[in-house]
């Protein structure tokens, strides 16, 4: 039986096998042979053992005990053992194997043997898995065969020479002049191997790059000849005279012509014919094309160049050929920053793409369409964009909203449509927005004053509808405790009017508050808005409010608890301050937005002077322990202070006194010096206008647990009367975390 | 190029190159993920994926999937190019081929292949010479062996 069939039969019985388990016996039988068999004096049976071994590596078992009969095989002067020895070597050894070095004499020896075919295999080997080592030792060599021979090997070693300089760049200066003198080449093959050495001594050297500019003439030549050829049976490929030898070309003019005059210009006329001569309707034709557009974008072409490019560049777009559509759009993406208008002028195509069936294609789609985007185009290319949102593969979801988001941000024509955009996106694909997509809408909507009341008609609509959406229920309910005043009126010039009574809103918010699908950072906004309903300003009825809040008491979340707690605390201890604390948010900065860790300052906030919007919001509740009597000696003053909320003070703007207590005469101002990064530092001031002096003056102050509270010793305890001196007290305030307290705090 | 894969549709592999060298639990990871994903595509879908930071052409030869990774600067469609050729080369050779000729005489795919691409690169652009080529070394194999050299 001829040695032969025995691997085919061995590869038709482990077929056979039913199960991985039979599969893995056998194999494990087949090894053991095979391993004996390399123990084994020669037996004439070498190569086909060494063959069945690699149809075993090639099924994912380990071979590696066959590394060194492939050390032995290659060293065999028969041609057959050879060349299984070298397959070996090539599947089994690469660099990173010690065992690898041991070719490197029989590589030599062989390639200058007598036989071509036994030099092919050492230069094929050479070429696939030479170390570096090796190719040091063995460049000279190479450089030999680059001259000598036929062109059978001739092609070879050029390859061979690819990978050295490759793998070792300082040999270059080897090859090059030997790279030079292949350019003669009539061989297509060996002419093809040059153009890729020359490519990679360019890209390795610059001196190289600019010796090899003096052979732009000579390979237009050569592209010329193969343009204008006609039919060859040996090298035409669907019309297409040798697309691969073409395609390197021109890669290489890219390299040659990029950033220099003289060069581009000697391949302009080149670059030209070829665009417009080559058939593209088969995918040869269509690569080369490719190659064309690309070295034209790249090279300083003019003008008229780069306008056909572009064009070829649409063609494809419209091209039945999927391939091509996806090839056009990835070459676009690379130049619509250069080329926007040429690019603008295809955006109808590219639009359609989006609703290709191709995942890749619509990606591609979706990127151009983003960086296609303009003022002038932003209101139909919106239309386009959300509705490929809603339609969109969920991988895309994500980077298709925040590109709309940046859209809308640069170019949106009006608030209004801002607002009704974002909205869109958060009803669509709210999932998937970014954390920050929250703040800056609230942000944006407490900025567009008039359009408060459309903002919240919308929201309460989309909330009543759904509330699986987490961003979008939390602005929702953020918006309804701002402005609920506004939604209980009724009409709203903007949109139908809609009849909600307190108590919808109420059913709204404890949906909310109730349903497994909200987030805990959900439920916060939701209970936070409920207390803001409460306020005089939304006409809210306590009682049912008090009963939603205080159910939270006990709530599992501590953040939840706790602001429950103290929720109810407004209600029963600090009622006179309820209408204070739950006034309307002023308006917000983006400066602002962007310290409080991407979170809005929800909750009440005391409106301090309008004038002076950004200050470190305070509460202070003055409650004296004991009546500041007149003409007595006096009693503390104690002053609890809560400090409330870190909304970073803007520094432009001039730190105001704010009066905390006055009351008989004895008047407190505190005020608040440039906060350096988590840490304020306030001045307390009393000053006495009264007839009697106050004697024995002291401050005490709390803080809640995230703040550090210092205070410096005051200037004096006793306020002479009628404002003749005062008495300063400096405190430090440090809250490091940068984040509000739970009282009415920051949500999420 | 970086790598050659063959697979069937079950996902068994049945022929692969390197082109780089790439450690044996790596080459196992790649051949997972590669099938992985050119099994999941769709029938009407473009023939380029984009993984890592390479681009992978495929194309579905009957019921074989021929994978080859390339550079970000090379060219995708001559790269489709080089899989037909190849495809053509193993046809002329085996006649009709199918993937039953592939299994049972890999070694001489590996053949074929050497003769048209050698350390990543097309070595002979004209699919004639290359076909004699191979034909002369199946000769000259089996003269070889005829007379035991």
């Amino acid at each position: 039986m001829s040695p032969s069939v025995r691997l085919q039969e061995m590869i038709r019985v482990i077929r056979s096998a039913r199960t991985q388990g039979e599969e893995r016996g056998v194999i494990q039988r087949e090894c053991a042979a095979i391993r004996a068999q390399f123990r084994q004096a020669d037996n004439g049976g070498r190569s086909h053992n060494l063959a069945k071994l690699l149809y075993v590596h090639m099924l994912g078992y380990p071979a590696h005990f066959g590394q060194m009969e492939c050390v032995r095989l290659i060293a065999s002067p028969r041609y057959n053992e050879k060349r299984v020895g070298y397959l070996g070597a090539m599947m089994l050894l690469d660099e990173n194997q010690d065992a690898s070095l041991l070719i490197t004499n029989s590589i030599k020896n062989d390639l200058a043997h007598s036989s071509q075919y036994v030099q092919s295999l050492a230069l094929c080997t050479l070429a696939c898995m030479g170390s570096a080592e090796m190719c040091r030792d063995l460049a000279p060599e190479i450089d030999r065969l680059l001259r000598a021979s036929s062109s059978y090997i001739k092609k070879k070693a050029t390859l061979c020479a690819v990978h050295i300089v490759r793998k070792v760049p300082e040999l270059g200066e080897l090859f090059t002049p030997a790279a030079r003198a292949l350019l003669a080449e009539k061989n297509h093959g060996v002419l093809h191997g040059a153009v890729i050495l020359i490519t990679e001594l360019c890209e390795r050297n610059a001196q190289t790059l600019v010796q090899f500019r003096e052979a732009v003439p000579e390979l237009v030549h050569i592209m010329r000849g193969l343009v204008t050829s006609g039919y060859s049976p040996e090298h035409t490929v669907a019309g297409i005279s040798d697309p691969f030898l073409q395609v390197r070309i021109l890669r290489l003019l890219r390299i040659l012509g990029r950033n220099n005059d003289t060069a581009s210009d000697a391949m302009n006329d080149l670059l030209a014919q070829v665009a417009t001569n080559t058939d593209s309707s088969k995918t040869a034709g269509s690569a080369v094309l490719y190659e064309t557009v690309l070295t034209v974008m790249d090279i300083k072409s003019e003008s008229g160049l780069r306008v056909l490019a572009v064009n070829i560049l649409g063609r494809f777009l419209l091209n039945n050929d999927r391939n091509i559509r996806y090839i056009s759009m990835t070459s676009l993406q690379k130049i619509v920053s250069t080329d926007h208008n040429a690019v603008q002028r295809h955006r109808g195509t590219i639009v359609d793409c989006l609703k290709d069936q191709d995942a890749s294609v619509k990606r591609r789609a979706l990127e151009l369409s983003l960086a296609l985007v303009s003022a002038i185009n932003i209101r139909s290319m919106m239309k386009e964009l959300l509705l490929f949102l809603s339609t969109c593969p969920p991988e895309l979801k994500s980077h298709a909203a925040s590109g709309i988001f940046n859209a809308a941000e640069r170019y949106s024509p009006s608030q209004r449509w801002h607002i009704d955009t974002i909205l869109h996106v958060l009803i669509t694909a709210g999932a998937d927005v970014r954390d920050e997509t929250v703040p800056n809408l609230i942000q944006l909507i407490t900025n567009a004053s008039q359009l408060h009341c459309y903002t919240v008609h919308k929201l309460y609509r989309a909330l009543v509808a759904d509330i699986s959406q987490q961003p979008l229920v939390q602005v929702a309910c953020w918006c309804i405790g701002e402005y609920g005043d506004s939604l209980l009126q009724g009409d709203c010039e903007e949109t139908e009017p809609i009849q909600v009574t307190e108590d919808d809103i109420l059913d709204a918010l404890e949906t909310v508050l109730q349903s497994h699908m909200s987030s805990p950072a959900t439920r916060g906004f939701a209970l936070t808005a409920t207390m803001k309903l409460t306020s005089p300003r939304q006409r809210g009825e306590g009682g049912r409010i008090r009963s939603i809040v205080s159910i939270y008491g006990s709530c599992m979340d501590v953040e939840l608890q706790q602001r429950a707690v103290e929720y109810n605390a407004l209600f029963k201890k600090y009622d006179h301050m309820r209408a204070a604390v739950l006034e309307k948010m002023p308006v917000m900065d983006r400066s602002s937005m962007g310290q409080t860790n991407g979170e809005s300052g929800g909750g009440g906030v005391q409106e301090l002077e309008p004038t002076k919007p950004k200050q470190p919001e305070m509460m202070v509740a003055p409650q004296p322990a004991s009546q500041v009597g007149g003409g007595e000696g006096g009693g503390a003053v104690f002053l609890y202070i809560v400090y409330y909320g870190m909304v970073t003070m803007d520094p432009s703007v001039a730190p105001a006194a704010v009066t905390v207590y006055d009351k008989s005469g004895v008047v407190l101002k505190l005020s608040c010096e440039r906060p350096l990064d988590a840490s304020q530092t306030i001045t307390l001031t009393a000053t006495n206008t009264s007839d009697h002096d106050v004697s024995s003056l002291t401050l005490q102050a709390a803080v809640p647990k995230n703040v550090q509270l210092q205070m410096k010793a005051p200037s004096g305890d006793s306020l002479p009367a009628r404002s003749s001196a005062v008495v300063t007290q400096t405190v430090l305030l440090n809250n490091p975390n940068k984040v509000g307290p739970g009282w009415a705090g920051t949500p999420g | 190029m970086h790598f050659l894969l063959l697979f069937s549709r079950q996902g068994r592999l049945r022929l692969q190159k390197w082109f780089t060298p790439t450690p044996e639990r790596e080459k196992k990871k790649i051949i997972r993920d590669m099938t992985a994903m050119v099994l999941a595509r769709k029938p009407k879908t473009c023939n380029f994926l984009h993984w890592m930071d390479l681009k992978v052409v495929y194309k579905r030869y009957a019921s074989l999937f021929f994978c080859l990774a390339i550079d970000d600067q090379e060219n995708e469609l001559l790269a489709l190019e080089i899989l037909h050729r190849y495809v053509e080369l193993l046809d002329k050779y085996f006649g009709n081929v199918c993937e039953l000729d592939i299994i049972f005489n890999f070694e001489k795919a590996y053949f074929i292949l050497d003769e048209f691409l050698i350390g990543g690169e097309v070595q002979e652009t004209s699919k004639q010479t290359v076909a004699r080529c191979i034909e002369r070394l199946s000769s000259l194999r089996n003269s070889c062996r005829r007379l035991r050299l």
